[in-house]
C-alpha cells in the first residue's frame, strides 16, 4: 500500500511540472493555432539563462528566476514576430515543420554556446525531505512541485481578472470578434508567445534543479503530447488534469508494468499509448473543443 | 525558345513526358545516373544509394502528406516496419531479396493501414500527434520485442543476391536501388493521373466536399497510408541490404522529421519535390562535413562545432523555405523553365 502511495505521490508531482509546461503550450495553441514543437528547447534555454545567472553572475535563485523569465520572454516575442507571424493562416503541416525547424536551431545554437556539457544547478532548497504521513518527498522534488502549482496559480489568475488576461481569452474565442471590439491582436500573440517562453523557462528551471541541466533537455517536450491531448489542446483545466493523470500513468506504469515486460521504457510509452486510446474515443481529446466544420 | 503545344492524339495528350525537350533531357538524366557509378568515389556511391533509399521513403510521405494532406511524425516507424520484416523474412525464412523486400513493403502497408485507421475521426494536428504517438510505440517495440527484432543489437543481413550475383558492394547495391527507387517515382507520378490519386488531392483540399462529390473518405484516407507505407517500407527493406544491419535507432523520431523536412523543402505535392528535396537535404550535411574538414586544418577543434551548425543548418533550412519558398524547390525550378521557356524575349 505504501508502495502505491508513494508512486502516486511522485507522479502527482512530476504530473504539476508536466502541467506548468503543457500550460504554456496550450495559451499559444489557444491564442494562435500553432503546435508548438520547440516548447522542450524554449524550456532548456530557459533553464540555461537561469543556471548562466546562478553560475557566472553569482545571482541569487529568485533573480536568476527573473533574468530568464526576462530572457524567455525575448526569444518567445522575437519567434513569433520573425518566424511565425508571416506564417499565419498557413497550413498545418508549415506551422508544425517550422517549430520542429525552430527546435533544432535552438538546440544547436545551446551546443554551442553552453556545450553539449551536462551542468548542475547549485543547491538551492533545504535538503530536509517532506513527510506527508507514510510519504516521503525528497526536498528536490517538492518544492519544484511547489513552484510549478504557484506558477499555474498566477496564471490562471492573470487569466480571471487581469485586463490582458481578458483579452487574450477573448482573442483565443474569436478572433475576429475580438479584433472588432479594439483587441490588439498581434499584441496578444506576441504576449501568448512571451508567456509561453516563460512557462516553458521556469518548467525547464524547475526540472533543472532535478536532474540537472543539457541541451538534450528539450526531449522532455515530447512528454506533453499525450499531456495535451489528454486535456484537449485548447484546455487550460484540461492541461492540468491531464498533467496530473500522465504523471501518475508514468509512475504507475513504472511500478508495477515494468517487472511484467520485457524490457525497460514502459514508462516512457504508457502515456502514448493512453494518448492513441483516447483519441480513438474522443478525437479531440478529453476536454477540447469540437470543431464544427461547414462548407 | 519552345513555342507552340500540338497534340495529335489522346496518348501525346496523356503522356508523362510531354515534349521532345522533356524526353530528352530524361534520357540525358537516365544516361548520367547510370554512368555516375562508374565516375564516382566509393563516398559519393554511398550517398547515391542513401538518397535512392530515402528518395522511395520521401515519395511515399509526400503521397500521405503532400498529396492526401494526412500529416504523419511516424513515417520512419514505417520505414522500420518494413525493415525488421525484410530482415526476419531475409534470416528466418532464407527469403531471397526480391521477396523480402516486397514482404516489408507488405508488412508496412499493414501497419500503415492500422495507423490509418483513426485518422478517418482524427484530423489535422491531432493526427500529427497520433501519428507521433505510433513513432514511439514502434521505436519501443523494435528495441523491446526481442525474440523478433533482436533488440538493441538488432538483426545481420547478408547482402542481396540475384542468380549468383551479389550485391555487396556501394557500386552493385546502386544498381539494386536505381531501378527501384526510378520505378517508385514512376508509378508515384502516375498515381495522381487515375481516380484513386484525383481523390487523395480532392481529400488534401476539402475533405467534405470531396465526401460530397462520391469520394469514399474512410477508404481514400486508407488508402493513402497503405500506399504510402509501402513505399516507406520498400524504403526500409533497401536500408536493410544497403546497411546490412537494422538496430531500433536507424529509425528514431528525428528522421521521421528529416522525411517531412525533404519534402518541405523540395515541395510539398510534387513528385520532382521529393527528389530535389531529396538530395538537398541529404547532401547538405555532407557539405557542411566537407567545409569543416577544411576549416580543422586552419583550427583543430572545428569538429567540435559540426554537430550544433548541422542542427542550426537542418533547422534553419525548414524555417527559411516556410518562410520565404513555401513552394519548395520545385517552384524554384520551374520559376526557371518559365523564364526560360520565353527566352530572350520578356513576359
Amino acid at each position: 500500500m505504501d508502495h502505491l502511495l508513494q508512486l502516486l505521490v511522485s507522479g502527482v508531482v512530476t504530473g504539476g511540472i508536466y502541467a506548468l509546461i503543457a500550460i504554456g503550450f496550450v495559451v499559444v495553441y489557444k491564442a494562435t493555432g500553432v503546435i508548438n514543437f520547440a516548447t522542450g528547447e524554449l524550456m532548456m534555454i530557459g533553464a540555461f539563462f537561469a543556471w548562466t545567472a546562478m553560475t557566472a553572475a553569482r545571482a541569487p535563485f529568485a533573480v536568476a528566476v527573473l533574468v530568464a523569465a526576462l530572457g524567455a520572454a525575448l526569444v518567445g516575442a522575437a519567434v513569433e514576430r520573425v518566424v511565425l507571424r508571416p506564417l499565419m493562416g498557413q497550413r498545418a503541416i508549415s506551422v508544425i515543420m517550422v517549430t520542429i525547424g525552430l527546435s533544432s536551431i535552438f538546440k544547436g545554437l545551446a551546443q554551442i554556446v553552453w556545450t553539449g556539457e551536462y551542468r548542475s544547478f547549485p543547491a538551492i532548497f533545504p535538503r530536509k525531505p517532506l513527510v506527508l504521513g507514510p510519504v516521503l518527498l525528497p526536498s528536490r522534488q517538492a518544492y519544484p512541485f511547489l513552484i510549478a502549482l504557484a506558477a499555474i496559480l498566477l496564471l490562471a489568475l492573470l487569466f480571471r481578472f487581469t485586463r490582458t488576461g481578458t483579452a487574450m481569452r477573448a482573442t483565443a474565442g474569436d478572433q475576429a470578434t475580438a479584433f472588432g471590439m479594439g483587441i490588439d491582436i498581434r499584441r496578444m500573440f506576441s504576449l501568448s508567445w512571451m508567456l509561453a517562453a516563460i512557462t516553458a523557462a521556469l518548467a525547464g528551471i524547475v526540472i533543472g534543479t532535478i536532474g540537472g541541466i543539457s541541451p538534450q533537455l528539450g526531449a522532455v517536450g515530447l512528454r506533453i503530447f499525450p499531456v495535451v491531448i489528454l486535456g484537449g489542446l485548447d484546455s487550460v483545466g484540461g492541461a492540468l488534469l491531464g498533467g496530473i493523470v500522465v504523471g501518475v500513468l508514468e509512475n504507475l506504469a513504472g511500478g508495477y508494468l515494468d517487472p511484467l515486460l520485457p524490457g525497460a521504457g514502459v514508462k516512457d510509452v504508457a502515456p502514448f499509448v493512453a494518448l492513441v486510446l483516447i483519441l480513438m474515443v474522443r478525437p479531440y481529446g478529453l476536454f477540447g473543443t469540437r470543431e464544427i466544420e461547414r462548407l | 525558345m519552345r513555342i507552340g503545344d500540338f497534340k495529335e492524339s489522346y496518348a501525346a495528350d496523356e503522356a508523362l513526358f510531354r515534349t521532345p525537350t522533356a524526353r530528352a533531357w530524361l534520357a540525358v538524366l537516365a544516361a548520367a545516373l547510370v554512368a555516375f557509378p562508374f565516375v564516382a568515389g566509393d563516398y559519393l556511391l554511398y550517398l547515391a544509394n542513401l538518397v535512392g533509399v530515402f528518395l522511395i521513403a520521401a515519395l511515399g510521405l509526400n503521397i500521405l502528406t503532400g498529396y492526401t494532406g494526412q500529416i504523419s511524425l511516424g513515417h520512419a516507424a514505417f520505414m522500420g516496419v518494413g525493415a525488421y520484416a525484410t530482415a526476419v523474412a531475409a534470416t528466418r525464412l532464407d527469403a531471397p531479396f526480391w521477396l523480402a523486400v516486397p514482404a516489408g513493403g507488405a508488412a508496412a502497408c499493414l501497419a500503415g493501414a492500422v495507423v490509418g485507421v483513426p485518422s478517418l475521426r482524427i484530423k489535422g494536428l491531432y493526427l500529427a500527434i497520433a501519428t507521433l504517438a505510433a513513432q514511439v510505440i514502434f521505436e519501443w517495440v523494435f528495441t523491446n520485442w526481442e525474440s523478433v527484432t533482436g533488440g538493441i543489437r538488432g538483426i545481420n543481413v547478408p547482402p542481396a543476391s540475384l542468380a549468383g550475383f551479389r550485391f555487396d558492394t556501394d557500386l552493385r547495391s546502386y544498381f539494386l536501388v536505381l531501378p527501384l527507387a526510378a520505378l517508385h517515382a514512376y508509378a508515384a507520378a502516375n498515381l495522381f493521373r487515375t481516380r484513386v490519386g484525383r481523390a487523395f488531392i480532392a481529400v488534401r483540399d476539402r475533405d467534405l466536399s470531396a465526401e460530397l462529390m462520391g469520394v469514399n473518405l474512410f477508404r481514400t484516407k486508407i488508402l493513402a497510408f497503405m500506399t504510402s507505407s509501402w513505399f516507406a517500407g520498400i524504403a526500409g527493406g533497401l536500408f536493410v541490404y544497403f546497411a546490412k544491419v537494422v538496430t531500433p535507432e536507424s529509425f528514431p523520431l528525428s528522421l521521421s522529421i528529416q522525411l517531412l523536412a525533404m519534402i518541405i523543402v523540395g515541395g510539398l505535392g510534387t513528385i520532382q519535390g521529393a527528389l530535389y528535396g531529396t538530395v538537398f537535404v541529404t547532401l547538405v550535411p555532407e557539405a557542411l562535413r566537407s567545409l569543416t574538414q577544411l576549416a580543422q586544418r586552419l583550427s583543430p577543434d572545428a569538429m567540435t562545432w559540426f554537430y550544433p551548425m548541422r542542427d542550426i543548418v537542418f533547422g534553419a533550412m525548414i524555417v527559411g523555405f516556410l518562410v520565404f519558398e513555401p513552394r519548395g524547390l520545385a517552384e524554384i525550378v520551374s520559376r526557371a523553365r518559365r523564364f526560360f521557356a520565353l527566352w530572350p524575349f520578356p513576359k
